[in-house]
């Protein structure tokens, strides 16, 4: 990474915006993002092309171009690259539709990294893109599945049309009447066994995935380590 | 050259190395050499088996029977008849699964809307659920598109990263269990493809008159895409041929549009939390081109994903005049519909949003008597007769 001073692309606040970050704390941050043992594998530069925008969903609806991240990543743009950190990444769809790209880029493995790092860190990009998923990382991380049959309900989904509310009125019956066993659960996709549930929660304790969340969402973190604390209690295993 | 000033100058440039062949490796030689070393144990394909093609030309083999059902968690809460239609069709083929408990999510749908999670933990989910797998016996078989797309990633990312495999290892040690990869990693539809004319030979319902258009998954065939199915005879090779494969095979009308490419707008974050983008995509730049330029009776698709953000989005659409109104399900649904399946006992279209009535109609399927018998099961559950359907009550 270049000292400040040396950096052409060094912006004007107004420019890069978030000047209420200093320039040593945007630096620390794309580090990490550079940092990923992924990135080298995600980024060889740009032809600057623009098949990557012409396939992208994202870019039709949203002020965002995966071009733009390529070229940011590539040029280690410290500016830029924060302020997508902040503005752009989470318009992403993840379809990775940009893996057309003829250089082999891949702006969307570039976008996992630094939405991870957003998490990581607390940034308010990441804190408000999730706003409202919360009970979906609940859901995911205690129970091991991701969408449950009871998330269907009316008030949730008015858009869906009219059959959302039939399955929730009738939900219980309407799972019991599926012939594979393991479907009959409505607050789960499937039943999971107990000690396939201990795994999972090991899993989220011994790789740092639990302490990710506690800078998203302090509240679900808490009741999460609560869930998971307890059951491996139970179970005698020690993290 | 080397001593130029040129070259001085342009060794201060930072390089973006790569192979200028752009075909992916063969992964398989790799994980051999890990296997021979005892860094991992592969889970190998055993039994019958079908070999097929993939885009850059390496076979990949399809196990058929055996098979350790890796569910879908969209689809087993959301759309509960596309697993069903999956199972049914195996039972009807003859071929042994096994439907596990002890079987997590991916959580990859979770980790693209939200990264709330990292490498080691997607990477240590991912290979319990195949060390689970592999204790039974039974093979992996994975429902969900975005589950393939990430373990082919996952698979990537341990066979090339010692660090992560290490840490990995570690983890699974503390479970008790060794880190295993299959042979192959297998989805769903592939398994279709490989038994599409066993399918075709169960056939009992005349699809012929049936317009089709075909949305292929993006996390199955843009996220390493050389383990993708393409075969010559689909699309001359031009395409996947997962989904359109068995279309052809089963002799159903498939018809051609122009934003094939295109995702689904499901978008994992947005389908969630931000589904004003969800519901313009699917329908502006899918469903109504497929309206406008192939008019199908039906859109068939192979992942939880782009079944609910194309079938959910056009209700809401409706109200905008726009033109849409196609019914979507997978093609283990539709396959099964013609195989003969109930299409509320087994199929469970009475989760889908779109109306799918005129299709069922025009598969000469009498809807009306159908729904009846479901209500007429659904009353033996909620007098206590009974307190389950089974898959005896389905094939009776």
């Amino acid at each position: 990474m270049p000292a400040a001073t040396k950096d052409p692309y060094l912006k004007r606040d107004h420019v890069a915006g978030h000047s209420d970050v200093d320039r040593a704390t945007k630096e620390r941050l794309i580090s990490q993002v550079m940092a990923d043992s992924r990135f080298g594998d995600y980024l060889y530069g740009c032809y600057e092309c623009g098949i990557c925008v012409a396939a992208c969903p994202s870019a039709r609806f949203y002020d965002f171009s995966p071009r733009r991240i390529a070229q940011a990543a590539a040029r280690r743009d410290v500016d830029l690259m924060f302020q997508q950190m902040q503005e752009d990444i989470w318009e992403c769809s993840q379809c990775f539709s940009c893996l057309r790209c003829p250089r082999g880029n891949n702006p969307g493995g570039v976008i996992t990294i630094m939405r991870e790092v957003a998490v990581k860190e607390g940034l308010h990009s990441a804190k408000d893109a999730l706003a409202g998923y919360s009970r979906i990382i609940y859901k995911i991380m205690s129970t091991g599945t991701q969408v449950s049959p009871d998330m269907l309900q009316p008030d949730a989904f008015p858009d869906w049309g009219p059959e959302v509310k039939d399955v929730s009125e009738n939900l219980d019956l309407w799972r019991r009447m599926l012939p594979p066993e393991t479907m009959h659960t409505t607050t789960t996709g499937w039943q999971v066994a107990d000690r396939t549930l201990v795994e999972l929660y090991v899993i989220w304790l011994e790789t740092g995935a639990l302490d990710m969340i506690a800078q998203v969402d302090q509240g679900i973190h808490m009741i999460l380590e609560e869930i998971m604390e307890e059951k491996l209690e139970e179970e005698g295993i020690e993290i | 050259m080397t001593d130029s000033a040129v070259a001085v100058i342009l060794g201060k440039k930072e390089k973006f190395e790569r192979t200028p062949d752009r075909r992916q490796e063969d992964f398989h030689d790799r994980l051999f050499e890990l296997e021979a070393d005892g860094e991992l144990v592969v889970q190998r394909v055993t039994g019958d088996f079908v070999e097929v093609p993939t885009k850059y030309g390496i076979i990949k083999k399809i196990q058929k029977s055996n098979l350790w059902h890796h569910k879908s968690c969209g689809q087993c809460g959301h759309i509960p008849g596309y697993s069903t239609s999956i199972f049914w069709i195996m039972r009807k083929l003859g071929y042994e699964y096994v439907d596990p408990e002890d079987q997590t999510s991916c959580t990859a749908w979770n980790y693209y809307a939200s990264a709330t999670s990292n490498q080691a933990a997607q990477a240590a989910v991912a290979v319990r659920n195949f060390a689970a797998a592999f204790e039974t016996g039974n093979f992996p078989l994975i429902h969900c598109g975005t589950s393939y797309g990430h373990y082919k990633e996952v698979r990537a990312e341990l066979l090339h990263d010692a660090a992560l495999r290490q840490q990995v290892t570690k983890v699974l040690g503390r479970l008790g269990k060794r880190l295993v990869l299959p042979e192959e990693i297998v989805h769903y539809s592939e398994w279709l493809y490989a038994v599409r004319d066993e399918i075709r030979a169960r056939a009992v319902r005349d699809v012929s008159g049936i317009a089709v258009t075909v949305h292929p998954a993006c996390h199955y065939y843009k996220l390493v895409e050389g383990d993708a199915i393409f075969d010559p005879d689909v699309y001359h090779g031009q395409r996947t041929a997962a989904v359109s494969g068995l279309v052809m095979a089963l002799g159903a009308d498939l018809r051609n549009y122009s934003t094939f490419f295109d995702c689904c707008g499901f978008g994992f974050r947005h389908i969630l939390v931000q589904r004003d983008f969800t519901r313009s995509f699917s329908t502006l730049r899918k469903i109504e081109v497929m309206k406008e330029e192939a008019d199908p009776d039906v859109v068939l698709t192979h992942d939880t994903g782009c079944v609910t953000a194309l079938d959910k989005s056009q209700f809401a659409a409706q109200a905008h005049e726009r033109n849409v109104g196609v019914p979507v399900m997978s093609e283990a649904q539709f396959a099964a519909l013609a195989m003969g399946a109930h299409p509320f006992k087994v199929a469970q279209l009475h989760w889908h949003s779109t109306n799918y009535r005129p299709l069922l109609e025009k598969m000469g399927i009498d809807w009306r008597a159908a729904w009846a018998e479901f209500q007429e099961e659904a009353g033996r559950l909620k007098s206590g007769e009974q307190e389950f359907l089974t898959w005896a009550d389905v094939d009776a």
